[in-house]
């Protein structure tokens, strides 16, 4: 354990100073992106996205490009491949614009179920930060205050919890390095070249069901470019920005690393979220370019709803990332323990000649959860690798299933990829399934797939407890035991609190 | 019978069924037994007689719940505890075929152990320096690598290591009460020599030891002070370290043939 630090010590440690550094400052200037009062009407049509992107004050290409999506939109089928079940979404009866602070909030913190209040006790989330997250009114400003002589291992993370404005201070830093880190609202008015150029090239509107619905109706998101040679100073994240708790329901981020850059950007947060918006349909787009590498973690834990489902987050995530450089790498870390349902395949397309993609997947259902996650690696280039490690854990009456592709196309000279996909079950009420298509073109492909399923055996757990570790303590250790292979290509302050949020998680799923 | 001023462990009358429904086996049988504090004892018997149940029901292993009869340590009863509460109150098990824990290094997994049992008896945990420094001495007289420590409990181990595994975290523990579960099986001469060392260093006038076994091999290196024999359930005969040569020299057959 000790060592595993040590490794990751450099990383750590510079983002420890870089939040430091940016503590000392006064961050109490009051960046926002225009907090709007108003929403649209009920139900979707050519006015209520004329309204959105007025709202944005968007270019008329983007309008046309919206609308062009949501023509094609109309025309698509939901899918239904996937080995989840949900309840009919009628897609008219959903608000497509709503102001930002509508929705989960408490006017204090009484008012917090107490369920909820002690996940975030053992998640180790101090009372404070639990307001903000939770939406208490006025509760941003107090923790910000509170949090002026943060401990040292959380420091990364707290120092930025009023992340509104922090967004500011940061960008100050980023701006040195040339890096654009900004919601993508702003960057269309900011930057219009660059995300004209590069929107919708990796996920084209007309890509799937869920994709076009937000190329047609997103509210806000991300928008990262990271110019040419430039190391990203710090790990970029979500969780950093205030504003992106509540553009959730239809996210659209935009990473784009120039030649020979590298930046880490983490999504999410392992604290429990709640959100009133049901449907969940984001678009997350990757550009690698020559010599480029980009290292995107995701911790999800959504709302799961209650033990029958019921309320839980539907979770319809594209993710793509293209490899367009050569020598460029992609990689894709999740931790997803929240929604009712998650429909998520973060992929590669490895267009340049020796790219390399890798997917590290850690995906926990309890409950009556369900999961159908996995990736594409597509190999287009020659010598492109890939790597995928999947650990599927399922609990309760959950469902799990790990689905892959492994696309290996005529030019792709000695393509090379490996694939271990292990799946854990806990009790017998839980499913788990693996299911990989491997496509190849090449004779000369090294593909590898390695597959385990295994039960979480009462002879660990016995021998656990003998040695002193209380049950879910020792389901726990063993969980860790299990994903620890991912575990380890999180970014360290991730990584502490992912492996808490799992025994959260799972607690209650043995006895 | 002997009246122990200080026993540590005393089962009486202990009876156990393993099973299900029609499958249900009786294997203790009313089986009674003392080990003082301080003392070694040796429990041999024929393959069957149930050792290996004796030392799962006295851990609190699910499926080998005690039917009858009673087994308290230090005048508390252990069958109503949970297995790590047993644990945390000094009852530790050498495993006789050692758990692979995947992910999970030693280090991580013996830490977490010891900090569990402090946690539950209200003590500090132990410091990483100080464990760091008691795993590497605990580690060196056991010809443990620090590479092992490293390794996933178990994992790829031979049944030596395994062995020597068990005992390395029975040296770190430092239990009140330990069983060793046929712990010479699959030793060579050279490692139950060293196994054995572990074990009598840790001998001590407030720490007891039940060492079952089959052979008498490992009794030639940790001399017990009393040996039992355990057949159909209970303790047929009880003597001192000559039993044991007896057993090997006449076999079970002829004590069993004595007795019943």
């Amino acid at each position: 354990m000790a060592d595993d630090v040590k490794v990751k010590e450099g990383i750590d440690a510079g983002t420890v100073a870089a939040a430091k550094a940016l503590q000392s400052e006064n961050y109490s200037a009051g960046f926002k992106t225009d907090i709007e009062t108003e929403y649209a009407p009920k139900g979707l049509n050519e006015d209520v996205i004329a309204f959105i992107s007025d709202k944005k004050g968007e270019p008329q290409w983007m309008l046309d490009w919206r609308l062009k999506a949501f023509e094609r939109w109309k025309t698509m089928k939901e899918p239904g491949w996937a080995k989840v079940q949900y309840e009919q979404i009628d897609y008219q009866d959903l608000y497509y614009y709503a102001a930002p602070k509508r929705g989960a909030k408490y006017e204090s913190i009484d008012d917090v179920p107490k369920e909820i209040l002690d996940t975030y006790e053992k998640l180790g989330i101090p009372l404070r930060e639990a307001e903000v997250l939770l939406g208490v009114e006025g509760s941003a400003e107090t923790a910000a205050e509170a949090r002026g002589g943060a401990n040292s291992s959380r420091v990364a993370v707290d120092a930025v919890f009023d992340s509104v404005s922090v967004a500011t201070t940061f960008r100050k830093e980023l701006e040195k390095a040339g890096v654009i880190f900004m919601s993508i609202s702003e960057a269309l008015r900011e930057h219009p070249e660059l995300v004209k150029k590069y929107l919708g090239t990796v996920v084209p509107q007309s890509d799937n069901f869920f994709a076009t619905l937000n190329s047609a109706v997103f509210s806000d998101g991300t928008f990262v470019y990271v110019p040419e040679g430039v190391r990203c100073p710090m790990e970029l994240s979500t969780y950093f920005r205030m504003n992106a708790e509540n553009t959730g329901q239809f996210e659209r981020t935009l990473i784009i690393a120039d030649k020979g850059s590298y930046v880490s950007y983490l999504e999410g947060c392992t604290a429990p979220m709640r959100d009133e918006n049901q449907l969940h349909a984001a678009v997350v787009e990757l550009v690698a370019l020559d010599d480029a590498e980009i290292k995107y973690s995701t911790v999800q834990n959504w709302w799961p709803g209650d033990e029958n489902g019921k309320g839980g987050i539907y979770n319809f995530v594209t993710k793509r990332g293209d490899c367009r450089g050569a020598r460029s790498k992609i990689s894709w870390t999740q931790v997803e323990t929240g929604s009712a349902v998650t429909w998520k395949y973060p992929s590669c397309i490895l267009r340049g000649d020796d790219s390399t993609g890798e997917f590290y997947s850690i995906a926990v259902t309890n409950g009556r959860q369900m999961a159908d996650t996995g990736t594409k690696m597509i190999h287009l280039g020659k010598r492109t690798r890939s790597r995928i490690i999947s650990k599927g854990i399922s609990a309760g009456r959950s469902d799990n299933t790990y689905r892959g592709l492994v696309q290996v196309h005529k030019k792709a000279d000695k393509a090379r990829n490996f694939t271990q996909c292990d799946s854990l079950l806990i009790g017998g009420d839980c499913g788990a399934h693996t299911v990989p298509y491997v496509e190849n073109r090449r004779a000369d492909a090294q593909l590898e797939h390695e597959a385990t399923t295994t039960k979480l055996s009462e002879d660990q757990l016995f021998y656990a407890r003998q040695r002193g570790l209380g049950e879910e303590e020792a389901v726990a250790l063993l969980v860790n035991g299990f994903v620890r292979d991912v575990m380890q290509h999180l970014p360290m302050e991730f990584a502490v609190e992912a492996q808490k949020l799992l025994e959260v998680s799972l607690e209650g799923s043995v006895g | 019978m002997t009246l122990y001023i200080r026993g540590m462990l005393k089962l009486d009358d202990l009876s156990a069924r393993v099973g299900e429904g029609d499958e249900a086996k009786t294997i203790l049988n009313g089986l009674s037994l003392e080990v003082p504090a301080g003392e070694v004892h040796a429990i041999m018997g024929p393959n069957g007689a149930g050792k290996s149940t004796l030392s799962y029901v006295l851990t609190g292993r699910e499926g080998y719940e005690a039917s009858a009869g009673s087994a308290m340590l230090e005048g508390e009863d252990l069958l109503a505890m949970e297995p790590e509460e047993r644990a945390a109150k000094g009852v530790f098990l050498s495993f006789q075929y050692p758990v692979e824990i995947p992910g999970v290094p030693v280090m991580t997994f013996v830490r977490a152990a010891m900090n569990a049992q402090r946690k539950a008896r209200g003590e500090d945990e132990i410091s990483a320096p100080d464990f760091i420094k008691k795993a590497r001495e605990v580690g060196a007289k056991l010809k443990i690598d620090a590479d092992m420590l490293k390794r996933p409990v178990n994992v790829g181990f031979s049944g030596g290591e395994k062995k020597r595994l068990e005992i390395f975290q029975m040296m770190m523990i430092e239990p009140r009460f330990a069983i060793l579960d046929e712990t010479d099986s699959g030793l060579d001469i050279d490692a139950l020599k060293t196994v054995a060392d572990g074990v009598n260093a840790l001998r001590s006038p407030d720490r007891a030891m039940l060492v079952i076994t089959h052979y008498q091999r490992l009794l030639d290196h940790i001399r017990p002070d009393k040996v039992h024999v355990l057949a159909k359930g209970r303790i047929i005969k009880t003597g001192g370290p000559e039993l044991a040569e007896q057993l090997e020299s006449e076999g079970y057959d002829g004590i069993l043939g004595e007795v019943l």
